[in-house]
């Protein structure tokens, strides 16, 4: 916890210039990676999915399957690493845990009412503690969207805190919801707000609400947090989330992260891209890499 | 009468350039023909373009020079519209291709007028014009036909109904052929969108500008964008990918070159692709065109279906 003396009005956190947001984002997308030190960024990439799967269908069959994926990303390629985790819903927390035995991959939940977050505090909190019973080693909680549009920034502040206690050692990622707080300004004041609460990572969408994770909004954040560590020496990790399918756009993540924030945060423990189908098609793009020819998603498994 | 010379005397020689002097010829403005990928028409990625030269030592036009990106983003553009393409109703397929065909009828003169600029006699050519349109018209009609044909209810001796139809291979890449610029094309493209696949098209290295011309109207023809992507560029170079992408079904080349036939069927081995050759083919003639041009990019399935047989349960006295 901050010591609270160091805890700045939020109602002053820094104005982003829009555009220039938008045209420095632009430009980590012009770097040529190639050859070798591509194959090592998407290697690099994959160690930093948490393979998702959210959908009201889930059942635990699914998530049986996707913990096989994660720990067998694809045997015919060897030399790959793992993912960094598996996010699931809280119900499926126990089972994920248990495929994913002695493999060394965490098992993230989402909770306090995923995706909307429109519910009871005691009932964020009871989630949470479930989730973590159950054996989550992170918990990807979502901010209260509606009270921090109504300038109630204490409220968000008080929740974000009271659901890391709640969390006891797992790790907290705080989803913002970059897509329903619309402008640059909100986006940074949230930033803020999460990380003076306690989170141990920002992330910037629950990938529900179009448009998620961008590289301007990924941008900000990470501004945001260069700052607080500046102020606190406190590190915090960022999750973009949603949208990200492309080997080519975590690419352009990765460089934009080591640009920011500097190699410190180009592991898994720093940095992590919420994404179900970028796995396969970084995997294509290491087969083609390693084997010269253009690879089809039909000899990949199923995410 | 008396506003034409009012006009022609108000646009004065000298002040606005736009009569020259004797002698003085016009510099022409020579046209980038763009590729056609995903509906859209696009400079190739690579940056590079060639001008293909007529037998009058006339540069043609600038084309792309496209690369094995441009392929490579074909081939996504392609697997992309499989689905929605290969589940449309047969007639909807038909009723799109009858389209195509409207669309060129509208605009014959251009392409007359781009054949004898890579060299084909104005009879020849009109000839060539009329022909496509008709071999569009053609495939049209099969479209919700050819299905009938080449299926089949094959005989089983047990309680089944056994059946084998016909369905798309899927991603189908074609080398046209290199000779006739239009009615070549369309001879190979039009069987294989007919029976539900996507394709990649190569253009004629030394005659590609129809090629592009007919994507501006396929544009027109309500023609969903990824069915039909259309590059050009030099086929030594593209050949291999043509052959060698995991995620093309089939691969159809038109020329009689043994030795490159024989280095298609070693990259096809890769996926087991569908390797299709048609050497030696007059397109211009009644084999040109057939049923069978379908069916050789499909893929047989069988289904057995259980039902009751009336003749086993022996006779009832």
């Amino acid at each position: 916890m901050i010591n609270s003396n160091l805890i700045p009005d939020f109602t002053l956190s820094p104005r982003i210039d829009q555009t220039g947001a938008e045209e420095r984002a632009l430009r980590f997308t012009r770097r040529s990676i190639k050859k070798e030190s591509k194959i090592n960024g998407l290697k690099l990439v994959l160690n930093m999915i948490d393979l998702t799967t959210l959908e009201g269908k889930d059942t635990e069959g699914k998530v049986k399957q996707l913990c096989y994926k994660a720990m067998h990303l694809h045997d015919a390629l060897p030399g790959l690493p793992t993912v960094a985790a598996v996010c699931v819903y809280p119900l499926f927390v126990k089972t994920a845990k248990k495929a994913l035995e002695g493999s060394g991959i965490k098992v993230a939940s989402v909770a306090t009412a995923f995706p909307g977050g429109q519910a009871p505090r005691d009932v964020k909190i009871r989630e949470t503690k479930f989730a973590v019973n159950e054996g989550a080693d992170e918990v990807d909680m979502v901010i209260s969207r509606g009270r921090f549009h109504a300038g109630e920034y204490n409220y968000v502040f008080d929740e974000i805190a009271a659901v890391k206690e709640a969390c006891g050692p797992a790790r907290l990622k705080v989803i913002l919801e970059t897509g329903e707080l619309v402008s640059f300004d909100k986006i940074r004041r949230a930033s803020d707000i999460a990380m003076y609460a306690g989170a141990d990572f920002i992330k910037t969408s629950t990938g529900k609400i179009q448009p998620a994770a961008t590289l301007p909004v990924t941008l900000i954040m990470l501004e945001a947090i260069r700052d607080f560590y500046y102020k606190t020496g406190k590190k915090v990790g960022m999750k973009p989330a949603g949208g990200i399918s492309k080997s080519k756009t975590a690419l352009h993540y990765l460089v934009m992260v080591k640009e920011v924030l500097g190699e410190g945060w180009l592991t898994n423990e720093w940095f992590r891209f919420g994404a179900s189908s970028l796995a396969n098609d970084v995997l294509m793009q290491i087969a083609k890499e390693t084997t010269g020819i253009y690879q089809a998603a039909n000899y990949f498994s199923i995410d | 009468m008396e506003k034409t010379t009012v006009k022609k005397s108000s646009l004065s020689v000298s002040e606005n350039g736009l009569e020259r002097k004797k002698g003085k010829k016009r510099l022409e403005v020579l046209k980038t023909y763009k590729i056609y990928i995903n509906g859209q028409f696009l400079r190739t990625e690579s940056g590079r373009y060639y001008q293909p030269v007529n037998a009058a030592g006339e540069k043609l036009a600038n084309v792309c020079l496209c690369s094995r990106k441009d392929f490579r983003d074909a081939v996504v553009a392609a697997r992309s519209a499989f689905g929605g393409w290969s589940s449309r109703p047969a007639l909807n397929r038909g009723q799109i291709l009858y389209r195509m065909a409207e669309m060129l009828e509208g605009r014959k003169a251009q392409f007359v007028e781009e054949l004898q600029r890579q060299d084909v006699s104005k009879t020849k050519a009109e000839k060539e014009v009329l022909l496509t349109v008709d071999r569009l018209i053609y495939y049209a009609g099969w479209c919700d036909k050819y299905q009938q044909i080449f299926s089949t209810v094959n005989p089983v001796s047990g309680s089944y109904f056994n059946f084998s139809v016909p369905e798309p291979t899927g991603v189908v890449s074609i080398i046209a052929p290199q000779d006739y610029p239009l009615l070549g094309l369309v001879s190979v493209m039009a069987p294989a969108i007919a029976g539900g696949n996507t394709c990649i098209l190569l253009a004629s290295e030394k005659k590609p500008l129809c090629a592009i011309t007919l994507a501006e109207t396929l544009h027109a023809s309500d023609l969903p964008p990824g069915v039909v992507n259309i590059l050009t560029g030099k086929l030594s170079e593209l050949i291999k990918w043509f052959a060698e992408h995991m995620d093309v079904n089939a691969t159809v080349f038109c020329e009689n070159d043994v030795e490159t036939q024989k280095m298609l069927k070693e990259k096809s081995a890769l996926n087991v692709k569908r390797m299709i050759f048609y050497d030696n083919i007059k397109w211009e003639t009644e084999q040109g065109q057939s049923p069978y041009f379908i069916f050789d990019l499909q893929e047989t399935k069988t289904t057995w279906h259980p039902i009751e047989n009336i003749g086993f349960g022996g006779g009832a006295y």
